[in-house]
């Protein structure tokens, strides 16, 4: 656009001019002849190691001793901050979704990957009418987790996204905890960076209520 | 007034003797924290936030008066404690879910709350319950509100409308310890604070203004909101488009915020206009009509070879001048090359107008402009339906009297209870339609320097002066004499006794005095009252700039030669300044660049128009053209600025420049037209892209650039014609808008719903027998036209306005040229 103007300062772009601890690295001449060349590939190619790699997996193939994760059938263990598929968390006192669409995921997504739609709803609220999430572009970073107001958004542990298309989108309804796993007092709260540390009451200074 | 130095926090700043010290810091970009201040109005001192020290002792900066040679200091450790409690105060009881308000990122409160490091509360208060309210375009949330009162003081001093004003809040008493515990100017304010609320001035429930939203976009919180913005979109996810507005004259800068549509359409989409409030106010049509884009899917081809087509058949072009002044520049090269007759009637009368008042004038264009008009004292306005006709002219008038404590006197046949509503030193004169040169006589007989003036001039205006006697009851201070008992004490006998004692003595009495006085019978030809004189007088004291402003009532008179003349006359021999209201967007720039005919040909190609081929932005023609807010281009305003506007949304389509190129004229870009608008008009020779549209801190306007006004030879004959008696009997109808509207492309936006019809007003609606939605015939000489009566409040008396914004209702045909005409009224 016309009227403006982004100026963008880079004080040096030039290495070399710098006063600084880089040194040249001794390298030897590369070969130039045929005879040379080859040399150089078998050097590099035959080597008695690979055959003590291959000696291990001998061994322990007739030992029948595995300690390898039989995925799929068998599943290692998520830890609480593990960052996977997102959530959209319920409120635990209503049922009602957390998100109150102030949109701050969308801001902070450095992917720019989140994409919200609001609108005014009957009762005069602010309601989230559409929410997307293209997992495509989704480097999983965490941020919008962390900076979510309400504990709204999370992660969860889902990490199998495999897909047909690279543009797998993510909408609101998909990620919202079902009402069973509500009614059923199964939600899983999120204990990753944006989560409520244990002593968080001790570091808030109170406001003065005149109740 | 004489340029002074101050001192602020060390640094020597140049001003003017009297400015306030916060806007000297400001236009030196020195940083005072302030919110309840707006730049073109006055001082409201409900913050106290701008606290500075001057030469030592503590004083608001917003209304405090620079002097020579001052020193201000604009934080002390006092200062800073009272800023902080301040911002405290304003936190209490302010929600803080401002993930759901629509202020959120660009909110002055929780700019300053940061600001001033506000991380923790001293101070609690028992909220009082305090309800959303819906005021039809504006949503008010005095939950949020901080009572900073800006929408108050923007109302009241720029608009004029006078609709909002602080209520009680019903809140408990600040508790008395707090009192003596806090810094004393939060005290105050907090003090007042705690009592007020913001409330129609009306008592009604839904708003009745003239509906422009600015009391929104200076709304520092999010308690005052715009209906159709609420909870759309966040502020940082809109792009600004810079912009200039392109619904009339005035030419204000505004900014195009976009965002995607929604999440499955990437579509740009205009969510809502900002505009730069401090230094410049919208009206209704602005802020909210701004969806009248065009929508082209794609390039029609089979539409664009008819409509080159029909440019090679045509020998008419017929246009409207709501097009940019690269597509004038196009059109005026077309008419070069091909011999084309350029038909504009609106910018035909106003470029003959111009012409005709540059014979006496010597110079093209009008001398002042409404940015001017704003630091003026005293302003006259004929001719013009000022509200509706240009809104920004009106803001200017206004602003004008209640920020240099001026004055304002209103020329106009269609009684106006907007411009009444301005305030009490505004003086209104309906006269009879026809009689605009008496009016314009009346400005020569009041204000012009006679002895300069040309001698016909002042033998015609003798002739309308006599004497005349009459009664005055004054009252006089007459002595008499009365005689008084007092208890005297006699000195002989030393006993009291009653004396008879003269007194003089001073007594009001009244008396009735034939007096000699002059008799100004132009007063009476106008139907002046009895008091207009003295009234006048009164409101002049203590004037010293004058402006006129001249409407387009005024271009299409039978006697507009003679007008012109007088106007030039005005503006030559007496003090006043002159300003001309062009009738649309750009009638100014088209009247500068085209060279316009009277006649139209046997075939024409129309532009937003009817033509045998129509090209239209409206979307109904043969072939669709860009709306403004799809084009690059400039726009001329009122103020003698070509000022730059961009594409805000996308446009598929072709456009004028495409037409051109198959006609044989070469741009890629039609904005390449735009350094070689015709300088010897008063264009300067400059890139569109190098046009600046910003305002700076101190309120200079960079915004495009100002034409030249440039000279042209006076003929020397400076003789002006008697004025005729023609009159205009029986109904009356008037061709003008309601406020908010100006166009079919203001029509068009969604935001916009006042309905098309016969506008009457409530008070002739009483007294005849037609009722609001009645169908009507209206019938005039020239034409006649069926609709149904609106009912306007806006406007007042008998006149009946018919609007050109519906252009089904075709109003103009009911019109010769003048917009007044006589018209018969019948049910059908």
């Amino acid at each position: 656009m016309h009227n403006e103007h982004i100026e963008e300062h880079f004080s040096s772009r030039n290495v070399a001019e710098m006063p600084s601890d880089y040194y040249m690295v001794a390298i030897e001449d590369y070969p130039k002849d045929g005879w040379g060349k080859f040399k150089r590939a078998a050097k590099r190619a035959v080597k008695g190691e690979l055959f003590v790699g291959l000696w291990v997996v001998m061994r322990e193939m007739i030992r029948f001793d595995i300690h390898t994760v039989q995925y799929p059938a068998e599943k290692m263990p998520i830890g609480p901050r593990y960052r996977a598929v997102h959530e959209m968390k319920r409120l635990w006192e209503s049922d009602t979704e957390r998100c109150i669409g102030c949109g701050l995921c969308e801001k902070i997504c450095i992917s720019n990957c989140i994409r919200i739609d609001t609108r005014i709803d009957e009762n005069s609220r602010k309601e989230v009418s559409e929410y997307s999430i293209n997992l495509g572009r989704c480097i999983f970073c965490g941020y919008c987790a962390e900076v979510c107001p309400e504990l709204a958004i999370t992660h969860g542990g889902e990490y199998e996204n495999a897909s047909d298309q690279r543009e797998h989108f993510l909408t609101f309804q998909d990620m919202l905890t079902p009402l069973d796993t509500m009614k059923a007092g199964a939600q899983r709260e999120f204990e990753g960076f944006g989560a409520i540390t244990p002593h968080e009451d001790e570091r808030v200074k109170k406001t003065p209520l005149a109740y | 007034m004489s340029k002074i130095t101050i001192n602020i926090d060390g640094k020597d700043v140049e001003t003017q003797e009297g400015e306030y010290i916060l806007n000297a810091a400001r236009a030196n970009n020195i940083f005072i924290p302030a919110i309840c201040y707006l730049t073109r109005c006055s001082p409201t001192l409900a913050c106290r936030l701008c606290l500075v020290e001057a030469d030592g002792k503590q004083v608001y900066a917003c209304n405090a008066k620079s002097k020579e040679g001052m020193s201000v200091v604009t934080s002390t450790e006092n200062i800073a404690k009272e800023r902080r409690a301040i911002m405290e105060v304003y936190d209490v009881n302010h929600p803080l879910e401002c993930g759901v308000c629509d202020q959120s990122g660009e909110c002055e409160l929780q700019n300053y709350t940061l600001e001033m490091g506000v991380d923790q509360q001293h101070y609690a208060i028992k909220d009082v319950n305090r309800k959303d309210k819906d005021w039809g375009h504006i949503h008010y949330n005095p939950g949020l509100c901080i009572v900073c009162e800006r929408c108050v003081t923007t109302c009241k001093d720029m608009i004029g409308d006078n609709a909002l004003k602080t209520v009680a809040r019903g809140a408990d008493a600040i508790e008395a310890e707090f009192k003596d515990t806090m810094p004393k100017d939060a005290y105050a304010m907090w003090n007042k604070l705690n009592k007020s609320l913001i409330g129609l001035t009306s008592g009604e429930e839904m708003l009745d203004c003239t509906s422009c939203g600015e009391c929104a976009a200076v709304c520092p919180v999010g308690a005052l909101v715009d209906t159709h913005f609420t909870y759309t979109s966040n502020a940082w996810e809109l792009k600004q488009i810079p912009a200039t507005c392109g619904h009339c004259s005035a030419g204000c800068q505004i900014s195009y915020d976009v965002k995607h549509t929604s999440i499955d359409n990437t579509n740009e989409k205009i969510y809502r206009v900002m505009n730069e409030w401090n230094y410049v106010a919208l009206c209704g049509a602005g802020r909210y009509g701004f969806d009248y884009q065009n929508k082209a899917a794609s390039k029609d081809e089979t539409a664009f070879a008819k409509a080159v087509e029909a440019f090679k058949k045509a020998d008419t072009i017929k246009f409207t001048s709501t097009i940019t002044n690269e597509e004038a520049y196009l059109l005026q090269s077309l008419k070069e090359k091909f011999g084309y007759k350029l038909v504009n009637n609106e910018a035909k009368a106003f470029q003959t107008f111009l012409s005709d008042y540059s014979e006496i004038s010597g110079k093209k264009l009008y001398g002042y402009d409404l940015e001017a008009t704003h630091n003026a004292n005293f302003v006259i306005s004929v001719g013009a339906a000022l509200k509706s006709d240009n809104p920004n002219a009106r803001y200017a008038l206004n602003n004008s009297m209640t920020v240099n404590k001026g004055a304002g006197l209103y020329f106009h046949p269609l009684k106006d209870p907007v411009i009444e509503g301005l305030g009490k030193s505004i003086m209104t004169m309906y006269h009879a339609p026809l009689q605009e040169e008496v009016v314009l006589y009346l400005i020569l007989d009041l204000f012009a320097d006679k002895t300069k003036l040309p001698n016909e001039v002042v033998e015609y205006l003798a002739t309308f002066h006599g004497t005349k006697t009459v009664t005055v009851e004054e009252t006089i201070k007459e002595e008499i004499t009365e005689i008084v008992k007092v208890m005297k004490k006699n000195e002989e006998t030393g006993e009291e006794e009653e004396v008879e004692e003269e007194k003089k003595k001073m007594v009001p009495k009244k008396i009735t005095k034939e007096v000699e006085v002059d008799d100004n019978r132009l007063l009476a030809i106008l139907g002046a009252g009895e008091k207009f004189m003295e009234e006048l007088e009164k409101n002049l004291a203590k004037k010293d700039s004058f402006v006129l402003i001249a409407g387009a009532d005024l271009y299409t008179h039978p006697n507009s030669k003679n007008l012109a003349r007088l106007l030039a006359l005005i503006e030559k021999y007496s003090a006043f300044e002159l300003v001309m209201i062009p009738n649309l967007t750009n009638t100014l720039g088209v009247s500068l660049i085209c060279e316009l005919d009277d006649a139209t040909g046997l075939h024409t190609v129309g532009y937003n128009t009817k033509g045998d081929f129509t090209l239209s932005a409206l979307g109904e023609g043969d072939l669709d053209m860009p709306a403004i807010n799809q084009q690059e281009g400039t726009l001329t305003s009122i103020n003698k600025r070509v000022n730059p506007t961009n594409a805000a949304i996308g446009y598929n389509g072709y456009e004028l420049n495409d037409i051109a190129n198959a006609l044989g004229l070469r741009a890629e870009h039609v904005v390449e037209y735009t350094k070689m608008l015709p300088t010897h008009k008063g264009f300067k020779s400059q890139e569109f892209d190098s046009l600046p549209n910003h305002y700076e801190n101190d309120r200079t306007e960079c915004r495009g650039y100002l034409l030249d006004n440039v000279a042209v030879a006076a003929s020397g004959d400076e003789s002006v014609e008697k004025f005729g008696d023609e009159k205009l009997d029986g109904t009356l109808i008037y061709m003008a808008n309601p406020v908010r509207q100006f166009t079919p492309f203001t029509y068009k936006c969604t935001n916009l719903d006042e309905v098309s019809g016969v506008y009457m007003s409530e008070e002739f609606l009483s007294k005849s027998d037609f009722n609001e939605g009645d169908i009507v015939r209206v019938k005039s000489a020239s034409g006649e036209l069926v609709a149904n009566i609106v009912s306007d409040n806006k406007i007042s008396g008998d006149i009946i306005v018919l609007p050109t914004f519906d252009a089904k209702l075709n109003s103009e045909a009911l019109f010769s040229s003048y917009r007044f005409a006589t018209a018969s009224i019948e049910k059908v």
